[in-house]
């Protein structure tokens, strides 16, 4: 029996090291990815938003703007011919608007394109903002450049604001649990879906279950080896945040690993209910889009899911994943303790138990 | 055949798949030490019957016992009697030759003294280290082998296991089940489309088509009650009508091509049959532009059977 379990674990292994590409997805990609996004979200240094303006009767280009109601000693030109204005201080960010001149169609057109948000159209000495209410971008920009250009002399009130860049309660921080989570997700249901599918469809499947193998222990095997390569996959990066992002373990560790565990078991269930009966690579394609689609997108991984609406966050909240991501972070940021961490791992040991035993049943060797 | 010499026994055994009947109602006994070979083209439902026999599909309808022993109750002991090759399997790409046979042992429990054993009876012990995905087609069917032979089963069932190999290639899996059978006694059941590959291993032919046995026996056994006499392919420049043979009595069947030009006759002695034939050819003023003379083979023996050529 463990030799069996031995011997199969060490083939998952071998097979996984021997793909020199998986390292760097399994590896490396998660630890680009974090840099990535920590560093466009994190060090955030002026944004620049771009604002098309209209004049009626005029199609003249690089027109001078301060000619234009409103705009008098409020703009600077630039060296590409454009004017900017901006706004803001360091502590509650600055925005620099850059301001060009373009017909309606034109304009019509940057915004189709998501290069401009919002529109001004001047006509005797009137202004009036063109843009989407739904677009906070739009809204933001709209607020700042009214506010700027109706009093000359724009106070830049700030004494009240305090940035927060403490540990914690930064980007990063909110994105690195979500990013173990994810690779958790995705390394279960890519890894042992595919693997699975793969080798039913090679006739393998058929050939290990005509010999005295016992199937749970197959079944085993792979969770012990995925369980294995994600904590390898999850500590590096959690190394990598912890040195570059200063990211730390605020709450219990235990609870931090049992939850681990949990979600390993909840996306191994699901992988092998997913990889139950389907030889066809294709098909196993796009039942694993199937489930990982939505959580990526949904689970809160790079973004809060508290913008959906009330009775799409409550569906939200039962996805595996969301609970796995949003158990982690609060293990992270907010020091959960593993009291209040034992509803969540239970509530993935169960989905991984219910999936796992359904998939066993179900489980089609040949 | 008495019953206790039968170590595989198959009864009335069918299987439907929605229109198809793949198997329909197969009887079969083998006897320990016996080398069988199910012959037939693609679609008779060779690979069905085996998979059956092996544990892999049940069966709808009908009994199978291997030295008595059904696959509902005594599953774990039959996998430990038997070996089996499938059709077509394919092994993990990067894992090595002994790492694969390596994960296998372990499923019978064996140790690493089987595993050398198995690469020297399989000629495999050089390619050792090399992965699965670098070894060719005749290395992969050796290894297949070698895999089906490590718990040294009483009984191997193999799914065409020389399909697509070279002829070098397919002459050194025969060597290797030779050998098995003269040093172990081993009962062999093999499919193939192959004539050639019945004829020299097997004891037994059973010929299957559309799901049934049309005939079974040794090759003597067969020829002998299917197909009768030698055979005569010729061919010469004018054409002469068929009533015009002589010595009709001993002419089992002619067979002329349209062209009246080219035909087979087959008769039931060709010593007695050719010299009347040849002077019939020479009164006539024909000349023969091809002639041969020949045994019945399995081929001949198939087409008498279904009509059709095997690899058609």
């Amino acid at each position: 029996m463990l030799k069996q379990l031995v011997q199969l674990i060490g083939v998952q292994f071998k097979e996984f090291f021997r793909e020199p590409g998986i390292i760097f997805w399994a590896f490396l990609f998660p630890i680009l990815m974090a840099w990535g996004l920590g560093i466009a979200f994190t060090k955030k240094g002026e944004l620049v938003q771009r604002v098309a303006v209209v004049i009626d009767n005029s199609d003249t280009e690089n027109l001078d703007l301060t000619t234009v109601a409103g705009f008098e000693n409020n703009l600077t030109p630039t060296l590409e011919g454009e004017w900017e204005k901006r706004i803001g201080n360091d502590k509650i960010g600055i925005t620099n608007y850059k301001f060009n001149t373009l017909s309606w169609e034109d304009a019509i057109t940057q915004v189709k394109k998501g290069k401009v948000d919002l529109i001004m159209f001047t006509k005797d000495d009137q202004l009036s903002y063109h843009f989407d209410p739904l677009n906070p971008e739009a809204q933001l920009a709209y607020l700042q450049i009214s506010s700027a250009l109706s009093t000359s002399n724009f106070q830049e009130s700030s004494d009240e604001v305090e940035p927060l860049t403490q540990v914690g309660t930064r980007y990063i921080d909110f994105l690195i649990p979500g990013l173990i989570g994810m690779n958790i997700m995705m390394s279960c249901m890519w890894g042992i879906s595919y693997s699975m599918i793969d080798k039913r469809a090679k006739k393998l499947l058929r050939r290990m279950e005509a010999t005295p193998m016992k199937k749970p222990i197959f079944l085993l095997a792979q969770f012990i080896a995925r369980l294995t390569l994600g904590t390898m996959e999850a500590i590096i990066l959690i190394i990598f945040a912890h040195l570059y992002f200063d990211i730390r373990i605020e709450g219990n560790v235990l609870a931090l690993l049992l939850t681990f565990i949990a979600g390993n078991m909840a996306f191994t269930g699901l992988a092998i209910l997913i990889s139950s009966r389907t030889a066809n690579p294709q098909i196993g394609n796009g039942l694993i889009n199937l489930v990982v689609m939505p959580m990526m997108v949904l689970s809160g991984v790079f973004f809060s899911y508290h913008n959906f609406p009330d009775w799409a966050v409550s569906f939200i909240e039962l996805l595996p994943l969301t609970m796995l991501a949003d158990t982690m972070r609060s293990i992270f940021t907010e020091g959960m303790g593993l009291a209040e961490a034992l509803k969540p791992i239970a509530v993935l040991l169960a989905i991984g138990a219910i999936t796992f035993t359904t998939g066993l049943r179900v489980y089609k060797w040949y | 055949m008495k019953e206790a010499e039968a170590i595989i026994q198959v009864e009335q055994v069918k299987k439907h798949f929605k229109q198809v009947k793949a198997v329909d109602g197969v009887d079969l006994e083998i006897k320990k030490g016996e080398f069988v070979a199910l012959l037939g083209p693609n679609g008779a439902g060779k690979t069905t019957l085996v998979e059956m026999i092996e544990g892999i599909q049940n069966p709808d309808a009908g009994n199978i016992r291997i030295k008595g022993l059904d696959w509902k109750h005594h599953t774990d002991e039959l996998h430990r009697t038997i070996g089996l090759s499938l059709q077509e399997t394919r092994f993990i790409d990067k894992l090595s030759v002994v790492e694969t046979l390596k994960l296998f042992a372990s499923f019978y429990n064996l140790d690493k003294h089987r595993i050398e054993e198995i690469l020297a009876l399989v000629n495999l012990t050089e390619k050792r280290k090399s992965w699965v995905v670098n070894l060719s087609g005749g290395q992969r069917q050796r290894l297949a082998l070698g895999i089906a032979l490590l718990n040294n089963p009483e009984v191997l069932l193999l799914d065409e296991p020389t399909t697509g190999l070279d002829p070098t290639a397919r002459r050194e899996v025969w060597d290797i089940l030779l050998k098995l059978k003269n040093k172990y006694n081993t009962t062999l059941i093999l499919t193939t489309h192959y004539m050639e590959e019945a004829s020299y291993l097997c004891d037994r032919i059973v010929i299957m088509y559309s799901g049934k046995v049309l005939a079974k026996g040794t090759l003597e056994e067969l020829l002998s009650e299917y197909v009768k006499g030698e055979v005569i392919d010729f061919s010469v420049d004018r054409p002469f009508a068929e009533a015009e043979l002589p010595q009709k009595e001993s002419l089992l069947k002619i067979a002329l091509e349209a062209s009246g030009t080219k035909g087979e006759i087959i008769v039931d002695d060709l010593v007695a049959f050719l010299p009347g034939f040849l002077e019939f050819v020479k009164n006539k003023g024909l000349t023969l532009t091809s002639l041969e003379c020949r045994k019945m083979t399995l081929d001949d023996l198939f087409i008498a059977l279904t009509g059709r050529h095997i690899n058609d």
